[in-house]
Parts: structure tokens; C-alpha cells; sequence
């Protein structure tokens, strides 16, 4: 019985020229601790499989199941990284932090709620940045704040939109690595889950090759949509912790990103001009 | 004659800095000189208009010249109070603002949650867009005398038809506003579960407030218009009663005067306005 189950999910949106199909009997069994990158070109439904985890869209038929109980609509126990930051422009970084926090654990005290959000932030390195408003501060620190707020309410599936797609390479490099760091915090042994307990099943939607492959244990590769159907699952075999500069030279990840290219773009033909 | 170079060198940089030190106050000074010689030139022109128009008419409009000494003596003594009948100009404006500033806090009471329920609820929206956009349309006096026959005395009904004129750019703006909510902010309230009283006061409120303070503030603006035709309907006090009753004494010097009150306040209410909206103006 898996963690997290996708039943023959499609989904359908009605539109004034007919039916758009988007997705097309998607079915998926991810393990509790999996890393799981869904990759494909832009417009083949990835985002809305997400969506469709976090509840945030109803799917047109099948179901999905989290530790056996079916996903009815949003909630905190799937926290979500949306693809734009969406974070609450009129509120500091401390505040769009606590507001959630706030939210999900009414029950504990202020000071408890407090030290929460502060051990989220110190993790992103926002501590002294966060008296700023979202708009007096970089999109890579946009992006931190929203990966504390999700850690902050320790949902028990992390849901990741493009998270890094809109940053530049280096601010992008540093925040995978933080971003391993928060999801298996013990694996490099330095310390507990953190004081709202563990997440450790994440899903990432992406379209970044070496991305899925630094980060995923495995990769759902889609077929273009519309009508967007699983084309293959491939196991990353390469032991954490991963070092980025030690992985990119094995061979394993060069058979891998070819691999991927393949099924992304077809095998390489030659052009005659 | 190195050493001579050098100094010469660092002393024009120095009286370069000198120089360019105060220069942003210049630029400050400069712009401000600009914008005065503007206003100066708008007034002069207006003035001339008039005294062309005042002449064209035979002096049946009076001119700046014979309209200024009147305009003088109403303010410069504005808070007399000579009977019902004779009051300093200050007086009247107070009274009419004390009427608007009434029926409009009325009206945003009833304003604003009305709006809020709209923008949330396609139910309210669906019930209530009709009623407004039907009366919406309607000149505000046409209500004075609903407003006489329920509260059978002058002073409620003419703050009733600010009340009336205050509700629909509110009501509007604020539908607006709170239904152009991005799907972003409404997802985050979603996923980490917010109440609805957080939602309401972290969420919706933050994000309207700026559509909500420019229908307040289009709302006192129409207020302040409506006010002086109620007030010549109405009688009794207020500058909408001081220009028809001018107007009886046969004084349109004292018309006019009352015209250019009438649009100073108006413009310190706007910018009043412009200025708390600016405030709560949020970046993405």
C-alpha cells in the first residue's frame, strides 16, 4: 500500500470550442520519503497534477489517496511551493510565516507559534531580513520565505511548482541544496525534523533536467499534451547525500540526462540544410 | 609646479563638491519655482477669461475687479452670526461639511460591507448588482422628498441624500475589488486553512483596501457636489443655501465667491483622500 496514490486521474476543462483533455489516466504510487520530479515540456499538465494533489483542483475522474484516506480538498498536510512565491504582499516575511503558522496550529501557544516561524526563517537565512515587506526583497529570498511557510506548518507531503525556475543558476544551486537540507535534515546528521516534526515525501514539478536529477529519487517523465499520460518512470540509482560536484562527473548521471533527453526530445536526427 | 597643479586640482574639485552639494535643494527649488509659475500662469488665465467674459456681458457677470473686495470681506469675518439668516461663510461650509461628512460615514458603513458581500458571495452579487445598477443612475435629489416624508424635518433628509449619494461608487469599487482577489492569495488561504476571520482580515481586507479608498474617496468627491444643490432645495444653512440665497439678494459677487470656496474645500477633501489612499498602496 504506497503513501501517496494517484488512481486513474484525467482531467477535462470544458471550453466554448469542446472538451480540452489535459490529462489522461495518470496513475502513480509514491513511498512515504520518496523524492518524486515530474518532468515534460511546458503544457503537458504537470502543474494541474499537482494542483490536483494539493486539492486546489478536483480531477475529472479517478482519485487520489493520502495514507489511505482520499484527498478531498486543500489542506496543510500538502504544503505547497507555488510557482510564483505567493506570498501576501501587505505582510513582512515574519508575518506571512506566523499568519500560516497561526493558522494550522491554533492550539499551541504564542510563544510556540513564535519560535516556529523564527527556526524557519534562521534555516533560509531570512532571520534578520524579516521585518521586510515581499517586495523590498530578491526573488531567491522571495522564494526562501515561501519554502519556510511550507516547512513552518510540517505538512507530510512538500508539493513543488517550478519552484527555482524563475532564478538565476547560482541563487538556484544554493536553494536545492537547502531545500535537500530541510527535506531530510538528519540525513548529513545535523540535528532533529525540525519543531513541527518531519516532511519527507516531496513532489516537484519541473522542467530542469539536471534539476530532477540532483534531487529525485525518481523521475515521472510526461508525454506532450494535451492528453498528457505518464511515458516512463526512471530511478535515480545515485547515493545521498549527493555532492553536485562530485555527481555531475559519474557516469551514471550522464546516462541518466541522456536518457531524459531522449524521451524529451526524441532521438537526435541529422538535419540535412 | 607639481604640487602647485595638485592643489589647484583638488581646490576646483572641492569648489566642484561646493557646488554640486546644494544642488539637488536647486533642483528641489527649481521645481517647486516651476510648478508656482504654472499655477500662477492657470489663475491669470482663468482670471482674464472672466474679465473677457465679464465685459462681453455688459458687466451683467461681475468682474474680478468688483468681485474681489466681497470676496474679501466673507473671509475675512467667517464665523459671524447674526441670526438664522446672516452667518459667516466659514459657518455655512462648516454646515454643509458637517452634513456631508455625516451621510457619507452612514453611507460607508453600509457601503462597504454591502460591496464585501457582493465581491464574496456570486449569491449577493447576483441579488444585489440589479438594485444598484438601477438606482445608481438616479440624480440623488430625487430622493429628497422620500427623505422629507420619512423623517418629516430638512436637516435629516439632506444628509439622507448624501447618504444615498455616498453608497453606489463605494458599493462598486469595493465589489470590484474584493472579487479581483488573484487566485494566488486565495489558494495560500486554501492550502494552509485559513478562518475566515483570517481570511477576512489578512487576505480580502489588505487586498481591497486600496479599491475601497478610492470609492470612498470618489464618493465624497459626488457628496460634496450634491451637497450644494441639496442645500438650495433644503434652505436654512449651508453654502448650497448661501448661493441661492446670494442669488435672491441679487449679489452674484457673492455667487462667485462662493463657487471658488466651494471647489478649494473640494480639492483639499480629494487630496486629503489621494493621500491616505497613496499610503496603503502595497507593491507586488
Amino acid at each position: 500500500m504506497s503513501y501517496l496514490k494517484l488512481e486513474n486521474i484525467s482531467k477535462v476543462y470544458p471550453t466554448k470550442k469542446g472538451d480540452f483533455q489535459v490529462l489522461q489516466n495518470i496513475n502513480l504510487h509514491i513511498e512515504r520519503g520518496e523524492f518524486v520530479s515530474l518532468i515534460g515540456h511546458s503544457g503537458c499538465g504537470k502543474s494541474t497534477i499537482l494542483n490536483i494533489v494539493a486539492g486546489l483542483e478536483k480531477p475529472t475522474t479517478g482519485k487520489v489517496f493520502l495514507d489511505g484516506e482520499p484527498v478531498t480538498g486543500p489542506g496543510p498536510d500538502r504544503g505547497v511551493v507555488f510557482q510564483n512565491y505567493s506570498l501576501l504582499p501587505w505582510l513582512s516575511v515574519w508575518g506571512n510565516v506566523y499568519e500560516v503558522v497561526d493558522a494550522v496550529f491554533p492550539n499551541r501557544s504564542q510563544a510556540e507559534k513564535k519560535s516556529i516561524v523564527e527556526h524557519y526563517l534562521s534555516v533560509v537565512g531570512l532571520w534578520k531580513h524579516r521585518h521586510k515587506r515581499p517586495d523590498e526583497i530578491s526573488g531567491g529570498m522571495k522564494q526562501r520565505a515561501a519554502i519556510a511557510r511550507a516547512f513552518a506548518v510540517g505538512p507530510q507531503v512538500l508539493l513543488l511548482d517550478e519552484p527555482f525556475g524563475a532564478l538565476d543558476a547560482l541563487t538556484r544551486a544554493t536553494l536545492q541544496d537547502e531545500l535537500v537540507s530541510l527535506w531530510k535534515p538528519t540525513a548529513d546528521g545535523n540535528g532533529d525534523g525540525g519543531p513541527v516534526g518531519g516532511t519527507d515525501t516531496v513532489i516537484m514539478v519541473t522542467h530542469d533536467i539536471d534539476e530532477a536529477i540532483l534531487l529525485s529519487d525518481r523521475i515521472v517523465v510526461m508525454t506532450n499534451g494535451p492528453a498528457a499520460k505518464v511515458e516512463t518512470i526512471i530511478t535515480v540509482p545515485i547515493k545521498r547525500p549527493r555532492m553536485r560536484r562530485e555527481v555531475i562527473h559519474q557516469s551514471v548521471y550522464n546516462d541518466l540526462k541522456d536518457e531524459l533527453l531522449e524521451y524529451l526530445h526524441g532521438r537526435p536526427t541529422v538535419e540535412m540544410r | 609646479m607639481s604640487k602647485q597643479i595638485e592643489q589647484s586640482v583638488t581646490h576646483s574639485v572641492l569648489s566642484v563638491r561646493r557646488l554640486t552639494l546644494p544642488s539637488h535643494w536647486m533642483n528641489g527649488l527649481m521645481n517647486g519655482l516651476r510648478k508656482a509659475g504654472y499655477l500662477i500662469g492657470s489663475m491669470t488665465l482663468l482670471v482674464l477669461l472672466w474679465e473677457v467674459t465679464s465685459q462681453l456681458s455688459g458687466k451683467a457677470l461681475p468682474g474680478p475687479v468688483s468681485t474681489l473686495p466681497i470676496f474679501w470681506d466673507l473671509v475675512s469675518n467667517p464665523f459671524y452670526n447674526y441670526g438664522p439668516n446672516d452667518k459667516g461663510i466659514g459657518l455655512q461650509l462648516l454646515a454643509s461639511l458637517g452634513r456631508v461628512f455625516a451621510g457619507f460615514l452612514l453611507g460607508a458603513l453600509i457601503a462597504v460591507p454591502l460591496g464585501i458581500a457582493m465581491g464574496v458571495t456570486p449569491f449577493c452579487r447576483q441579488l444585489f448588482d440589479p438594485i444598484v445598477q438601477v438606482l445608481r443612475p438616479v440624480s440623488p435629489l430625487a430622493w429628497f422628498p422620500i427623505g422629507l416624508a420619512v423623517f418629516h424635518l430638512v436637516g435629516p433628509a439632506t444628509i439622507f441624500i448624501i447618504f444615498i449619494t455616498s453608497l453606489w461608487p463605494t458599493v462598486v469599487n469595493t465589489a470590484f475589488g474584493v472579487s479581483s482577489i488573484p487566485k494566488d492569495h486565495r489558494n495560500v488561504a486554501a492550502v494552509f486553512r485559513f478562518s475566515k476571520w483570517k481570511y477576512l482580515t489578512k487576505v480580502l481586507f489588505p487586498y481591497s483596501l486600496p479599491y475601497i479608498l478610492t470609492g470612498l474617496r470618489l464618493s465624497l468627491g459626488i457628496a460634496w457636489m450634491v451637497i450644494v444643490a441639496a442645500e438650495m432645495l433644503s434652505g436654512g444653512t449651508g453654502i448650497g443655501f448661501f448661493v441661492w440665497d446670494s442669488w435672491n439678494a441679487l449679489s452674484l459677487e457673492r455667487v462667485i465667491s462662493a463657487i471658488v470656496l466651494i471647489g478649494l474645500v473640494g480639492l483639499v477633501l480629494d487630496r486629503g483622500f489621494h493621500y491616505i489612499e497613496k499610503r496603503f498602496h502595497y507593491g507586488g
